[in-house]
């Protein structure tokens, strides 16, 4: 095995990378969800206890599946803002297309943290929602279930992950010919039935593309549970950040970890496979 | 100009196209009668894209009206006008079968399941193209790609289709056969077609007219033989077809061009004649005719199969091309003549 990396280092530094980087942790993280811990250490004995405690302990399957809804609603929201602003910008943004592309983007350069502090700032009890709510009289008292909620957390990775949605759909769309738009017009469909039988089917894989980034990026967060969730908010991730940190249950936290690798593995199987199915160029 | 008899399917009244600064068509009148095959011909840049699209209605033009049956089409857009387009890059669907695609504007338009599966098959066999019904665009060639835009847009029935460039992007062979194939499925369907080329061979073959536009206007709109025979401008003369162009001075009815003269019956002063090679005959010296004689030397002799083509020069150096039946004896000078009824007078082009 060792003799194997070094040949391949030698070959293809690249191909060590990603041995070194992803194919060796992988496999430890492997080995470590079949061992056990004992009086505070962890024992090299093989057996199947982790993925058994995953599937008994309500916990667990409550969290991945809360995970699992919170990215479903971040895709939701995500396309449903992105798909309306890259058809926008694809289509009607005219001359100022690449101002906007600009505008899309420049939110990426601001780094994660400030984003979901400035929900912090925002959602916050004496945040500035409460404040102006409170100003034009709609509320009497700060609402209290702004922040540290499922809610907060949903909105902060919309927020995050939308660029992620628009850029492959737009992309997608910059590829459709325009010439299909004005056949389609010269078959008689007016534009909405133009958008409906050319444009959505057209776009359909970098919206599948878009998707799986928005579900899957939010679905191994970790610092929007942290910071805006709550109690109520957490998230699987934040579960093998305790399970490796403060529980000292390594081989548990792997267990978890290589399903939700699985989960996203498969995912991204059948997205590329839909992608592939879906696209003609 | 010639008027169609019937009442024209489509008149296009003084139209004119702006884009900014640049004129792209002034002043365009033209009449399509039922059932026509008409030619916009017109080098690139000339304007006859701009005018198809504002037959299908993608663009509006500047000024002017377009009317069709007694209604103005102009303010319908695109997908109200009873007008298809078979477009230059076929623009098939490419996430539909090709049945899919042929079925496009029928389900749109709401036409029953039953009456659609059988235009389409009908659509199908008339381009020859049923056996690649489940195909995806991306499966056939361009060849085929070409048939199915075509049936996609007759399929409809529509009153007019425009055609632009459709068959630029084929090789010559396969360029020749669909020429013919058009032509014979126009005559079949008896829909007009309003055809877009750069190719004046093309025109000539495929048109029951042609309509010639020169930077946004045009110059001549007339049947083939026509145009060829009696060309209205120098510039009309030169492309289609080749010519000889006499810059002459009349003088009381008798035109002078180098040694030639003949008579004309035009007022005096600077006029120019088209003479086609091939009415530039070796002299018979009949008698009774009034043919106009001349000398020249052969300077290049091509040989074309059925025809030679021969470059001139009269003794005062008058250069003139000349076609002659294939297998002529090369000689270095020859004696010609010409009728003076096919020195057609021509306007000159304003700079």
């Amino acid at each position: 095995m060792f003799s194997r990396a070094y040949r391949a280092a030698v070959t293809v530094p690249p191909l060590a990378w990603v041995v070194a980087f992803l194919l060796v942790p992988y496999l430890l993280l492997f080995a470590y969800s079949f061992w056990a811990v004992e009086q505070g250490n962890i024992v090299h004995s093989w057996n199947l206890h982790n993925y058994a405690d995953l599937l008994a302990k309500d916990v667990y399957r409550a969290t991945l599946f809360r995970s699992m809804w919170i990215a479903a609603r971040v895709t939701l929201f995500a396309l449903l803002l992105g798909y309306p602003l890259a058809y926008f910008l694809s289509f009607y943004a005219g001359k100022r297309k690449d101002l906007f592309y600009q505008l899309v983007i420049i939110p990426l350069w601001v780094s994660y943290l400030v984003r979901a502090y400035a929900w912090k700032t925002i959602l916050g009890t004496d945040g500035v929602l409460n404040t102006m709510l409170q100003y034009v009289h709609l509320t009497q008292h700060p609402v209290e279930s702004l922040l540290y909620s499922p809610f907060a957390v949903v909105l902060t990775l919309t927020h995050i992950y939308t660029p992620f949605v628009i850029l492959p759909i737009y992309a997608s769309m910059e590829h459709i010919p325009r010439n299909l738009v004005e056949a389609s017009q010269d078959l008689g469909a007016s534009p909405t039935q133009t958008f409906w039988r050319v444009i959505f089917p057209l776009s359909a894989p970098g919206m599948i593309a878009g998707a799986t980034f928005a579900f899957v990026l939010s679905l191994g967060d970790f610092l929007a549970p942290l910071l805006l969730g709550g109690p109520s908010g957490i998230m699987i991730s934040n579960i093998v950040v305790s399970l490796f940190g403060a529980a000292y249950n390594w081989p548990l936290g792997a267990a978890v970890s290589l399903c939700m690798l699985v989960l996203v593995v498969s995912l991204l199987f059948v997205a590329e496979r839909l992608e592939k199915k879906w696209s003609y160029t | 100009m010639t008027n169609p008899p019937t009442p024209p399917l489509l008149s296009i009244r003084n139209a004119a196209k702006r884009f900014g600064k640049t004129e792209v068509l002034r002043d365009v009148s033209l009449d399509i009668a039922q059932g026509e095959f008409l030619t916009i011909l017109g080098e690139s840049g000339s304007g006859k894209t701009t005018l198809l699209r504002i037959i299908a209605g993608f663009e509006q033009a500047s000024s002017g009206e377009l009317w069709m049956a007694g209604e103005r089409l102009d303010p319908l857009p695109p997908y109200r006008r009873p007008v298809n387009t078979v477009f230059q890059q076929y623009a098939l669907f490419p996430h539909l079968t090709v049945e899919a695609n042929i079925r496009y504007g029928l389900n749109i338009a709401g036409v029953g399941r039953a009456e659609a599966a059988s235009r389409v098959q009908q659509a199908l066999e008339m381009v020859k193209m049923t056996v690649h019904a489940k195909k995806k665009p991306s499966q056939i060639s361009g060849g085929q790609q070409q048939r199915i835009a075509l049936a996609r847009a007759l399929v409809n029935r529509p009153k007019l289709l425009l055609l632009d460039e459709p068959l630029s992007a084929l090789d010559a062979n396969l360029r020749r056969q669909m020429q013919l194939e058009l032509k014979s499925l126009q005559r079949e369907v008896g829909i007009a077609f309003v055809f877009i080329t750069h190719d004046q061979e093309e025109a000539m073959v495929m048109s029951d007219r042609i309509a010639l536009l020169k930077g946004g206007h045009l110059e001549q709109v007339a049947t083939p033989r026509e145009i060829y025979a009696r060309p209205a401008t120098t510039y009309v003369a030169q492309f289609i077809g080749h010519t000889n162009l006499l810059r002459a001075t009349v003088e009381r009815g008798i035109a002078r061009c180098g040694p030639l003269t003949w008579p004309v019956q035009l007022a005096d002063g600077p006029a120019t004649f088209s003479l086609r090679p091939e009415n530039i005959r070796l002299a018979n010296f009949a008698p009774g005719d009034h043919a106009v004689r001349f000398r020249a030397r052969v300077k290049t002799q091509a040989f074309h199969g059925a025809t030679e083509i021969l470059q001139l020069e009269t003794t005062d150096g008058l250069a003139l091309a000349v076609r002659l039946a294939g297998g002529t004896t090369p000689q270095s000078e020859l004696e010609l003549q010409f009728s003076p009824a096919d020195a057609i007078p021509v306007r000159e082009e304003a700079a």
